[in-house]
């Protein structure tokens, strides 16, 4: 049901990839994120491969959970792929009536899926193994210097974190009031897309008002612990680096040269 | 005669193969006689609200079975959905799942999804809202005027419309001041005298649990740990305790008597039983 939603979910854990420094980790997917594009062989691709399988087995998190995320997105995959297979020019593989498989075209649509599969799990990585707090500490950190161009940092953090620590109760609340209703009856399953839509409304509504009464409330209990931004606000845990999060620079620094090599190179 | 309602060996795990498996009730067996009223307490997190979902089909267990009037209610989606217009559950805080234009239109949700006629949707809901004393000039009001003990009760009557056979409420009492307790309590007798219903319900409050049920069950880490009349759950006081609950108030006050020397019977729950004890103790010469 709802619940087994993934999405931004934290499992808790003691790994080296845990307790990493959150900035580090921001950094570090960042770069993966380019190296992913950059890529353009199988060996380099490899390459990035064993990175994040070595940062997945130091994580202790299951693969399962990890490619638990890729469910979603399957459909789009196989779309895009398919569309990649026969539509790309080149030397033909083989011909089916006046549409060619090209050689391209696999190896297009093969470097395709296994950008968005390694780009799915190595950002899920992330997720899972940041709680939400430290994530936003380590943007707000890193988005620090925005704030001489006058870029509301702080608060945008903590829209965002707020955010984050919502999903899960709306997700519980959702299941709630979808069970009061069905108790009573309602039908969120059968039905065309008009009917199904407005069997929606009596979820809807409810989680409406109590989205709103919750933001009221929360602002309320900010204000009365005296919340008052940004300014001359301190923190309970200093981020600070330690000697694990240079190694993972320097790997991280290792890996993007070897890609780039490759890369240029044109293997 | 077959219970109305009959758990066998239900177990229930949440997100199972995940980090957070969670056990939320194992080898569950309860039956649940015709016209009962059956009262479940349990510490937060013992599996009350598990069990209760389990009972008109909302949740399915991972393992074992569940009958209604001798019928596996899982046996089917049609079954399934079914057994929801005969087994009514009221939701803690049910008030927040009100979301139509008008508290008539609210109460009619539950029996408009069962297909009736107008004449008979509009007959039950005006019986219901009789049912929850819901004056009847807040039927055109938005839901969202109403007090929060109206609200309570209107959220009530939207399940009570559908004249379940079955009614199970999941503390219908939390967070309303006393007299609003009352008469929430005095509603649901009400209707399980008028309609013969069974009904079950889940409450934190011994005080309300003594004086309304006929048979309790105290649920502990996912499993029934007792099953009685209260008479036979509150004499094990010690048992109770264990379980991080306590016995009613009244039931301390009459311990502490017979410790002073006092012959009053073990299992006094109420505050009438009480009286009753004392004015008969006066009767027989002692002076208290």
């Amino acid at each position: 049901m709802l619940r087994d939603i993934t999405l931004g979910q934290y499992f808790p854990g003691s790994s080296v990839i845990h307790n990493l420094d959150p900035r580090t980790k921001l950094v570090v997917v960042f770069v993966y994120i380019v190296l992913l594009f950059v890529g353009n062989s199988f060996v380099s691709y490899i390459v990035l491969g064993a990175l994040l399988a070595a940062c997945i087995a130091a994580s202790g998190i299951k693969l399962k959970m990890l490619l638990r995320g890729i469910k979603p997105v399957i459909i789009i995959l196989i779309f895009t792929a398919v569309l990649n297979i026969f539509f790309t020019p080149g030397t033909p593989v083989f011909t089916l009536w006046r549409i060619s498989v090209t050689y391209e075209g696999l190896r297009m649509a093969a470097y395709l899926i296994i950008r968005i599969v390694m780009l799915i799990t190595g950002t899920l990585l992330l997720t899972y193994t940041t709680s939400p707090l430290a994530l936003t500490d380590g943007l707000e950190a890193l988005m620090r210097p925005l704030k001489k161009i006058k870029v509301p940092v702080h608060e945008l953090t903590m829209m965002m974190s707020i955010a984050l620590k919502f999903i899960p109760i709306l997700i519980e609340e959702t299941d709630k009031i979808m069970s009061a209703q069905k108790a009573r009856g309602a039908d969120f399953e059968t039905g065309n897309l008009i009917q199904k839509a407005k069997a929606m409304m009596p979820l809807l509504i409810p989680l409406f008002i109590s989205s709103l009464r919750r933001a009221e409330e929360l602002a309320m209990a900010m204000e009365s612990r005296c919340y008052h931004g940004d300014d001359g606000r301190t923190r309970m845990k200093q981020l600070v680096f330690a000697g694990r999060d240079y190694a993972a620079f320097a790997l991280t620094a290792v890996t993007a040269a070897v890609m780039i090599t490759l890369a240029v190179f044109g293997f | 005669m077959t219970p109305i309602i009959e758990l066998e060996k239900v177990s229930h795990v949440y997100s199972e193969g995940t980090p957070f498996e969670l056990a939320g009730i194992r080898d569950v067996n309860l039956k649940i006689e015709q016209g009962e009223f059956l009262g479940i307490i349990g510490h937060t997190g013992s599996g009350k609200s598990t069990m209760i979902q389990h009972l008109n089909g909302l949740i399915k267990p991972t393992a074992g079975k569940v009958y209604f009037k001798g019928e596996d209610i899982n046996a089917s989606k049609e079954t399934a959905r079914d057994v929801r217009f005969k087994v009514g559950l009221v939701f803690q805080y049910p008030e927040y799942q009100l979301f139509e234009e008008t508290v008539y239109k609210d109460i009619a949700f539950g029996p408009k999804n069962m297909k009736l006629s107008d004449a008979e949707i509009d007959d039950r809901v005006r019986e219901a809202a009789r049912f929850v004393k819901l004056p009847e000039s807040v039927m055109n009001k938005s839901p969202f005027e109403l007090s929060g003990g109206q609200k309570r009760r209107a959220a009530i009557a939207g399940v009570i419309a559908m004249q379940p056979e079955v009614l199970i409420l999941d503390e219908p009492t939390a967070g309303l001041d006393p007299r609003g307790c009352d008469e929430i309590i005095d509603n649901i007798k009400e209707y399980r005298e008028k309609r013969g219903a069974t009904v079950i319900m889940v409450s934190h409050s011994m005080e309300e649990i003594a004086r309304t049920v006929g048979r309790m069950v105290v649920m502990y880490h996912g499993h029934i740990a007792m099953d009685g009349t209260p008479r036979d759950v509150f004499a094990k006081k010690k048992e109770i305790e264990s379980m991080g609950l306590s016995v009613p108030q009244v039931t301390k006050i009459a311990e502490r008597l017979k410790a002073m020397g006092l012959p009053i019977d073990d299992s006094v729950y109420t505050i009438d039983q009480l009286m009753l004890e004392l004015t008969a103790l006066r009767g027989g010469g002692i002076r208290c």
